[in-house]
């Protein structure tokens, strides 16, 4: 449930369902989302949900902030029903020329870059929100030997297809875009489709990822 | 059938499409983008005699060259913009907010915005363009929008597929003024700073940095100190949003910002000011200015009435 609603300068709602990020927060946040997609409501332009906020903007020559947040607040929210999970398996190639960063983490986390890879491909990902650039997933959770801070200097180019690990959270870089993640493998699957305009993301908010280690060939020879 | 068409014979720095931009993609990563100006983007649309969310050409700093192939067209140039067209061995003074009927072989030289970022070109007719998500705004990060995504080149051409059938003569008494202080309201971490840090970004002088886009605009000053954390959890973003990182420095979130950020929010610029920040050329000087949510609205709706009552004038 939201717990607060305050207003972000003069065109958004701020809803904020509290502190915690964890899937049972976030799901609640999808449901606000696609409720409120739903519905349609005058004025609403976007909608921004994150692990647990939901920003609202809207279009101020049409409706303001008191108005929605009354809107908002009265919702009737529908339940699980509307979450369908897709499950998506991500092919990754770990080839020296992807995996920037697998001796920093080796290091920081005091693990080898086996027991990294094997962590990382045993694991399913929950998708808690796409965004930053287009159609870029924030997937969680890694385990907590698995995680690791930013860069301190973040990159000014990440390749495009990297797969990155921060703190208990993966994503993949959609385009290529500057960004502090430690890179650790490559995608040669195309995650964001700029020229489909329904449905242009492969991974939205609610589903669930794995991903398969390929050889250097295999992601050569890889086609969509 | 006549083929109508312009000539790039310069691009300029950075020279895109724009309209009205796109609209509830923020949960995919897709930000608005849209012209950077709205008001001299309505008003170029009204001035060539277009439907207000009509393409226009929006270009920074130094605009292009163009050389115009067909039969005669309106064109019309908001912001404030030196300019030229040339006939022949003629040359013309250009004047922003006013109608030139311009025909074959004629060149429109857009030599410079003075003393502001972005200005507009209007063409009166339809500009042939392709539209995602029902807007034709160039969105150069993500490569969507008209001229699969990128900035306009050399040699390249703009093809009319229509000339509107009427060519005007319409002006504007419309003079852009300069803002020096930016009004905003605070933001959902103003807390997270320290008393000094919040003194300092209420009461002292931020210098425009040259580091500033369509995407942000960082500014240079006396560092917002944070004592609470320069990290929070990523969520949303929207225009106008006021971030700070780590190093203290404020950096203002515009048109193609990234739709979710992890750094505190200290403010938001509110909607009445947002066209004059973004003319702010790097290098000056400005001071914010806190207001309530209701002062805003307030001058939003001023604004709103202002931008009418402009466009009703032409």
């Amino acid at each position: 449930m939201i717990k607060n609603i305050l207003n972000l300068g003069d065109a958004a709602l701020y809803c904020d369902f509290g502190k915690d990020v964890n899937k049972e927060t976030n799901i609640q946040v999808i449901r606000y989302f696609k409720s409120i997609q739903n519905k349609n409501i005058e004025g609403i332009n976007n909608l921004t949900p994150s692990y647990n906020k939901l920003i609202v903007s809207f279009d101020l020559k049409k409706t303001n902030f008191k108005d929605l947040k009354n809107i908002i607040e009265n919702l009737t929210i529908t339940n699980t029903s509307d979450l369908k999970n897709k499950k998506i398996e991500i092919p990754v190639c770990t080839h020296e020329n992807f995996s920037l960063d697998i001796k920093r983490l080796e290091q920081i986390l005091n693990l080898s870059r086996e027991d990294i890879y094997k962590n990382f491909f045993d694991k399913e990902f929950f998708c808690y929100m796409t965004g930053f650039i287009a159609g870029m997933p924030f997937l969680g959770d890694l385990d907590y030997n698995m995680r690791a801070e930013r860069l301190e200097t973040p990159r000014v180019k990440v390749p495009k297809g990297s797969i990155g690990l921060t703190e208990q959270f993966a994503n993949i870089y959609t385009y290529e875009s500057p960004g502090g993640w430690n890179i650790i493998g490559n995608t040669p699957m195309n995650i964001f489709n700029n020229l489909k305009e329904k449905d242009p993301n492969l991974i939205n908010p609610g589903d669930i990822i794995s991903f398969k280690e390929i050889t250097k060939d295999q992601y050569n020879n890889y086609n969509d | 059938m006549t083929k109508n068409y312009f000539e790039i014979k310069r691009a300029g720095i950075n020279t895109t499409f724009q309209d009205q931009g796109r609209n509830n993609l923020y949960h995919i990563g897709i930000p608005f983008s849209g012209a950077m100006d709205n008001r001299n983007y309505l008003l170029v649309n009204k001035l060539t005699g277009n439907k207000l969310d009509n393409p226009a050409i929006e270009f920074a700093y130094q605009g292009p060259l163009l050389k115009y192939y067909g039969n005669k067209i309106s064109v019309a140039i908001t912001g404030d913009v030196n300019f030229k067209i040339k006939r022949n061995e003629i040359i013309i003074d250009g004047k922003c907010y006013q109608t030139f009927n311009i025909q074959n072989g004629d060149e429109l030289d857009i030599i410079s915005t003075n003393k502001s970022v972005y200005g507009y070109l209007g063409i009166g007719g339809q500009i042939d363009l392709k539209y995602q998500w029902a807007s034709c705004s160039t969105n150069t990060k993500a490569n969507i929008g008209a001229n699969n995504g990128k900035k306009l080149e050399e040699n390249q051409k703009i093809n009319i597929s229509k000339i509107n059938e009427n060519l005007n003569n319409y002006k504007l008494d419309y003079i852009n003024t300069k803002i020096e202080n930016i009004r905003i309201i605070k933001g959902t971490n103003f807390d997270y700073f320290s008393e000094k840090g919040k003194k300092n970004f209420l009461e002292k002088e931020f210098t425009v940095s040259k580091l500033s886009d369509r995407m942000g605009m960082r500014l240079e000053g006396p560092k917002i100190e944070n004592i609470v954390n320069t990290n929070i959890k990523s969520e949303g973003l929207i225009k106008g949003v006021i971030q700070v990182p780590a190093d203290g420095n404020p950096i203002i979130m515009l048109s193609d910002h990234g739709t979710i950020g992890g750094y505190p929010k200290l403010g938001v610029v509110i909607s009445a000011d947002y066209d004059k920040l973004v003319q702010l050329t790097p290098g000056s000087k400005i001071r914010f200015k806190e207001v309530e949510l209701s002062d805003a609205e307030t001058l939003f709706k001023l604004y709103e009435l202002e931008t009418q009552n402009l466009i009703s004038r032409i």
